[in-house]
């Protein structure tokens, strides 16, 4: 059933961190809008952070209720070849809390995955909580039935972060997840008055650099920090419209551009071993 | 057989249904100032996949031991003012990820509130992950013989971490735990080369969602670079930074929850 409704999914990524609170459903929501720039790519972003789903926020879409039709739940449509569908518009209240234990949680990610009408999808992208526990294994398990691109890992700087990714990184070495690579988020901040730059999260064991070096795996990019990411996110707009000169946009715009040049690569790589 | 926790005088939970809006450092800065009035404080690390609160105090890689009643927690430092519990402790390699399900979740949780020899505490401070899941619902399970004082909130200014966070409140009502009040961190960033205050993460939100809800707002923390180096190399911010931006709004946490504990007791 769910190989089925999976059959039509090119390429899949999951966006991961150990750590919460790094910009995991920010990065997913920029990495959506990145894909579906190109309109004749459909792009699909499926949030399953059950117990705190921002991605309806994100995306402008705050207070959109699902529909069912005969082929299944109706996923809710930013732009014509962009689709989402979270708990969040499950939810009647914004008060509403999803108070689950895992196995709950378990069955609303297969549902999500099994009777969701998604169409034809060139990118679906997931986005998860933090953590490497029940949603996690769901995912890796429920998704095994279509194949995995693989697994972007956000971070920011400082070890407090580090210690939490380097178990993520094991997580996916574990369920064999390859790895696309791991983006520094929150990297460095640019005063607009003086334009100096201070490390709010300071990089004291050599940040996501470092630690990529060590456990070779890609450092995709850094992204500093810039209000305005916060405030088109809490508008539910693009950052990418909002601010298309920001530094934060040109180093999010390198990174999706890594990120499809891999799906691509791997397609390559799949046309020719068939 | 006398409980692991008859000697707690006040037991707080501190919660936040967003991630990386800093609930360890909050819990390890109260600890720390609470410490600076004298008290006992222990603190409970629920948070399996992601322990931080070793690292904060400078003990990671600490051995955990075994008494007649239970496991000894880890003490930060001689005067023995301080004690940790975490699986951060427990773990042989710090870098494996501990992929559990709920269930196994639970068992460990279950452990850690009944079978960790606490000894006389003024404060326990329940250090959470992120969510309204099986820890959490275990975690107040476990507790609640044990009349929590309070649970303190923890949120970032901008409208995608209030919204998580009105959610954690919707659980604190619905498991009965009392809301000691909301903090709103990363409250703006004082550029230390010119002074210029810029709001990286939003503002107000925190204050906002506090009168909303009808709970106390016990107040704004700035970003702080000095404060996340302390974290990082686990150093006592409240006794070496006392002139840092962070400074006063963390005594002031710490004071009303003196304050509120005080009043409870009598």
């Amino acid at each position: 059933e769910l190989r089925e409704r999976l059959r039509s999914v090119k390429h899949t990524i999951l966006v991961l961190s150990g750590k919460g609170g790094v910009g995991k459903s920010t990065f997913s929501a920029l990495l959506a809008h990145g894909l579906a720039a190109d309109e004749a790519k459909q792009v699909a972003l499926l949030d399953i952070d059950i117990c705190g789903p921002s991605i309806p926020k994100m995306m402008g879409l705050e207070g959109e209720q699902v529909h069912q039709s005969g082929s299944g739940w109706s996923p809710v449509y930013v732009e014509e070849n962009l689709g989402v569908m979270s708990v969040g518009f499950l939810l009647s209240s914004p008060d509403d809390a999803v108070i689950w234990r895992g196995p709950k949680k378990n069955g609303l990610i297969k549902q999500f995955l099994r009777d969701v009408d998604w169409g034809e999808i060139d990118y679906l992208i997931v986005d998860t909580p933090p953590g490497t526990s029940d949603e996690h294994l769901s995912i890796v398990q429920y998704l095994s039935a279509t194949h995995i691109d693989g697994a972007r890992i956000i971070t920011t700087p400082q070890e407090v972060s580090l210690q939490d990714v380097r178990k993520e990184i094991n997580f996916c070495q574990k369920v064999k997840l390859p790895i696309i690579g791991v983006v520094e988020n929150m990297s460095g901040f640019i005063c607009p008055k003086c334009k100096n730059e201070s490390q709010i999260f300071p990089p004291t064991t050599g940040g996501a650099e470092k630690m990529c070096q060590n456990l070779n795996v890609s450092l995709l990019g850094k992204v500093p920090l810039d209000p305005q990411i916060g405030k088109s996110c809490d508008k539910g707009q693009s950052f990418f419209s909002e601010a298309p000169e920001s530094p934060a946009t040109l180093s999010y715009r390198s990174i999706i551009q890594r990120i499809q040049e891999y799906c691509d690569q791997h397609h390559f790589h799949e046309e020719k071993i068939i | 057989e006398r409980s692991n926790l008859a000697g707690v005088r006040h037991i707080l939970l501190v919660l936040s249904g967003k991630g990386g809006v800093g609930k360890s450092t909050i819990s390890t800065e109260l600890a720390l100032a609470l410490r600076h009035s004298g008290k006992k404080v222990g603190i409970l690390d629920v948070d399996l996949c992601g322990p931080s609160i070793p690292r904060m105090f400078r003990v990671q890689g600490s051995d955990v031991h075994q008494c007649d009643s239970g496991w000894v927690p880890v003490f930060v430092d001689q005067d023995k003012s301080i004690s940790l519990m975490s699986i951060g402790f427990l773990l042989e390699k710090p870098d494996d990820a501990v992929v559990w399900r709920g269930p196994k979740k639970n068992a460990l949780i279950k452990q850690f509130v009944a079978d960790v020899a606490w000894g006389d505490l003024d404060f326990l401070i329940v250090d959470t992950p992120p969510g309204t899941s099986d820890e959490h619902i275990s975690t107040v399970e476990a507790l609640r013989p044990y009349k929590p004082l309070g649970a303190i909130l923890v949120t970032t200014p901008q409208a995608v971490s209030v919204g998580d966070v009105r959610r954690e409140l919707t659980f604190c009502k619905k498991t009965g735990l009392r809301v000691l009040g909301i903090v709103e961190n990363m409250s703006g960033f004082v550029c230390p080369h010119c002074s210029e205050c810029t709001n990286i993460f939003s503002k107000g939100g925190g204050e906002e969602l506090a009168k909303h809800a009808g709970v106390p707002f016990l107040g704004c923390v700035p970003l702080d670079p000095q404060l996340s180096q302390s974290l990082e190399e686990g150093r006592d911010f409240i006794r070496e930074f006392p002139k840092s931006s962070a400074f006063p709004a963390l005594a002031h946490i710490a004071q009303q929850i003196l304050d509120g504990a005080s009043q409870q007791s009598s």
